[in-house]
């Protein structure tokens, strides 16, 4: 990394935003926490609900409005858009641990790579500190010594033919400027901080010769070279044995009180996310369902989807089978269902919630839901169940594949 | 007595004190020869009852599958069974049961139960499916090997019906498998092991790369199938909690032994053995208070690098001298009856078991009427 490579990324088409069957999207989507489309019922609120945990001052990270359309060339001309991530408001406060749950393909990768700035989005912006992230060289090389991810799978993030020693000198080496003994005083602190003791018995060792847990603390501890405010987990446990994985979500714990790091989770295990976070941001086809304080999203589901995650999430501890509500798959996002996108699969689905996006409503303290359902002042018609559509959910079978689209987004 | 080709299990099943269909003792199995040889699975006990689900859970490395791929001979060089018996009890069209030593079997008699009696579902469906052939040709081969005697058009019914049976529409047999999710493709598999209607159906950690929802109803579906086929079903995987709701009993595996056996919610209420117990609170709870958890120090041992006596004593919390030394036996804890064993020194009546190891166990006659009533109407 030397700072300049920036991500090339085609300009955004211009014609994107008249895509049919999008009510959210068809406004010129630059202004940051655009307010919502008009047809929104009158109790709605503006749709940019920040979400994430509320700590009082300036958050260590907050994205606003955040959009990404990754564009595919059907190769006859027609460019279709992949709406991985819509419209997404979200605040990273220093000290805090936000879970971002979701199946694949909800977008919820895309949105921690959107933080990362290893893609740019198609509308809406990052603020570091309350001040917007500039795309300059400089800013840039700011902007990732306070940013880092750590992704799902320590056997490829670390290059296999280097040391530990080299993957923790590279980042001191390009960004502070410490001479040689400093380097190796801090390469054994942060293993110590990673509680990988004693540090020499690592420094030369090969990934290879580590194991799982081992070598994500290693990723971790990379990861914290820069002295960074904010952390990026992407899956960070979802790849190591079950008996490693507390371990590593403990020292994410640790990181958040003795650092004072705005650490976001990114996972679909609701139960880890339950232990770790201090709030949890539900998503589901590119939006943020629902979201609030991790007990209370656990305890209390206000949402369908949510609903539908915890009663498919093991749990030796339950008496009874649970009943699914919502089968069938996550929608091929290339042509989002219009209205609410969980409306095909939802058991509760009404009239409304095929025609028009809801917007977020508090529902309880720090708690937000999209669902109609607690919508006051709908009409009757507008409540009338929609049962046929929810019998028959066609499984697209492009979802899978829709869903893992390259993150960097690039045709060129 | 058959309907729409499947044979149709007495109604009788769940009554009756279900026999074994598959006995396996004193299994070991080596990863090479000679001096270099390491032990992969040590001295593995396990009886597999008709209908019943016995899960196999474990961290990787602990043998599990390698377990699983012995018993069904499909293990491959350097890997090498050294000793046990592993019996199948067969129980032909007539109702008559014959037993097999399956590590004796030559060649042609393996051919005979493998797939038609014994088939494996495979953790990575995009690498067990062939991607370059039709979802039907993969379907319709089997049958074509194993029932020659069936038309094309049969063979074809047979297929649809199969994709039918694991909730997939008929017109995904002409569908590659690139073109199906995930999920639909561990669908396939699964219709894939079951089309011949075999006795005993091992599955390989089958729904680890799934999504939850995905997983859980893949998972209805294939509790809703034993419950009309009556078979049995072996379960691996590293997922305790989603066992614990699975299976009717488990097996605890570590560095290669099994280390404790019992009923699932015997094991989940009282396990007798640490690693048991540290594996159990590996996973957090989604209800009440949010306590920290420990999970268990360190790491599993190399098989190269086996410690001495029990080998998962430098991890365990309760270590004794005792255990630095001398290897358990898999006994019975000697303080109840029931078909539980487990491989602790604590449990062998001279110490004191520290509490979490000691908890009774809940009158289980009503928690596992509600589970059994539960799982059948799943």
């Amino acid at each position: 990394m030397t700072g300049t490579t920036e991500p090339t990324e085609p300009t955004e088409p211009t014609g994107a935003a008249g895509d049919p069957g999008d009510t959210e999207l068809s406004q010129p989507a630059r202004s940051a926490g655009s307010v919502g489309p008009a047809e929104l019922s009158a109790d709605a609120e503006p749709s940019d609900v920040v979400h994430g945990p509320r700590r009082p001052g300036v958050p260590a990270l907050e994205a606003r409005g955040l959009v990404k359309h990754f564009p595919i060339h059907s190769g006859i001309g027609r460019t279709l858009l992949v709406h991985a991530v819509e419209n997404i408001s979200i605040a990273l406060p220093a000290g805090t641990v936000t879970a971002v749950v979701g199946e694949s393909g909800s977008g919820k990768s895309t949105l921690a790579r959107l933080l990362t700035g290893l893609i740019k989005p198609t509308a809406g912006e990052v603020l570091l500190d309350g001040v917007p992230v500039g795309t300059g060289a400089k800013a840039r090389r700011k902007y990732t010594s306070s940013v880092h991810l750590v992704l799902q799978d320590p056997f490829s993030s670390l290059n296999s033919v280097h040391t530990v020693r080299y993957h923790l000198e590279r980042p001191l080496k390009l960004h502070s400027k410490l001479g040689r003994a400093e380097r190796a005083q801090r390469m054994r602190e942060l293993l110590e901080r990673v509680s990988l003791t004693p540090a020499e018995n690592y420094l030369d060792k090969y990934p290879h010769e580590l194991s799982g847990g081992q070598r994500q603390r290693v990723a971790i501890a990379r990861g914290l070279a820069v002295e960074p405010r904010v952390l990026l987990a992407d899956e960070p446990v979802s790849m190591l044995d079950v008996s490693i994985r507390l371990g590593v979500l403990n020292l994410l714990d640790d990181l958040r009180s003795g650092e004072n790091l705005a650490t976001m989770y990114v996972t679909h295990d609701i139960a880890s996310a339950r232990y770790l976070a201090d709030c949890i941001v539900v998503m589901y086809a590119g939006q943020v369902v629902e979201s609030g304080p991790a007990t209370q999203i656990t305890d209390s589901p206000t949402h369908p989807y949510t609903q539908l995650l915890l009663s498919a999430a093991p749990d030796p501890a339950r008496a009874e089978t649970p009943v699914l509500g919502g089968r069938g798959a996550p929608p091929s996002l290339i042509n989002p269902p219009p209205g609410c996108r969980f409306h095909p699969r939802c058991p509760f689905a009404m009239r409304v919630c095929a025609t028009t996006t809801p917007a977020p409503r508090p529902v309880g303290e720090d708690h937000v839901s999209a669902c109609w359902l607690h919508a006051s002042g709908l009409t009757e018609d507008q409540r009338e169940p929609l049962v046929a559509t929810a019998e028959a959910v066609p499984v697209p079978v492009s979802a899978a594949a829709a869903g893992d689209l390259p993150d960097d987004g690039s045709q060129a | 007595m058959t309907v729409n080709g499947l044979a149709v299990p007495g109604p009788a099943r769940r009554e009756e004190p279900n026999e074994p269909v598959l006995e396996v003792r004193g299994l070991c199995v080596d990863y090479g020869l000679g001096r270099d040889a390491v032990r992969a699975v040590n001295d593995a006990d396990l009886v597999l009852r008709r209908g019943e689900v016995l899960g196999i859970a474990g961290e990787s490395g602990s043998g599990k599958s390698t377990l699983a791929y012995a018993l069904t001979r499909l293990l491959r060089a350097p890997g090498v069974i050294t000793g046990g018996d592993v019996l199948f009890h067969s129980r032909g069209a007539d109702g008559q049961t014959t037993t097999v030593d399956l590590l004796a079997a030559d060649v042609h008699q393996l051919r005979q139960y493998r797939w038609s009696e014994i088939a494996v579902v495979f953790q990575s469906a995009m690498h067990a499916l062939n991607p370059v052939a039709r979802v039907e040709d993969q379907l319709t081969d089997v049958l074509r090997v194993h029932r020659p005697e069936m038309s094309r058009e049969e063979r074809r019914a047979r297929a649809v019906e199969m994709l039918r049976m694991v909730g997939i529409n008929a017109d995904r047999l002409r569908s590659y498998p690139h073109e199906l999710s995930g999920g639909m493709r561990q669908r396939v598999m699964i219709a894939m092991a079951l089309i011949l209607q075999p006795q005993i159906v091992i599955m390989d950690e089958p729904t680890t790369a799934l999504d939850v929802v995905t997983q859980r109803e893949i998972l209805e579906e294939l509790m809703t199938l034993r419950d009309r086929l009556g078979f049995a079903v072996i379960f691996i995987t590293h997922d305790l909690s989603l066992l614990i709701e699975l299976a009717d009993s488990i097996a605890i595996m570590y560095a290669g032994r099994i280390v404790e056996r019992a009923k699932a919610s015997e094991l989940f209420h009282a396990p007798r053995h640490p690693y048991s117990l540290g594996l159990l609170s590996s996973f957090p709870s989604l209800h009440g208070e949010r306590v920290r958890m420990e999970g268990i120090p360190g790491s599993p041992p190399s098989l190269a690098a086996m410690p001495a006596g029990c080998t998962f004593h430098p991890r365990c919390p309760y270590v004794m001298d005792l255990c630095r030394t001398e290897e358990p036996p898999l006994a019975r804890p000697l303080s109840e009856g029931g078909g539980r064993v487990t491989a602790c020194w604590l449990q062998d009546g001279r110490h004191d078991p520290p509490e979490p190891l000691a908890r009774a166990v809940p009158l289980v006659s009503s928690v596992a009427d509600a589970d059994d009533l539960s799982r059948s109407t799943s």
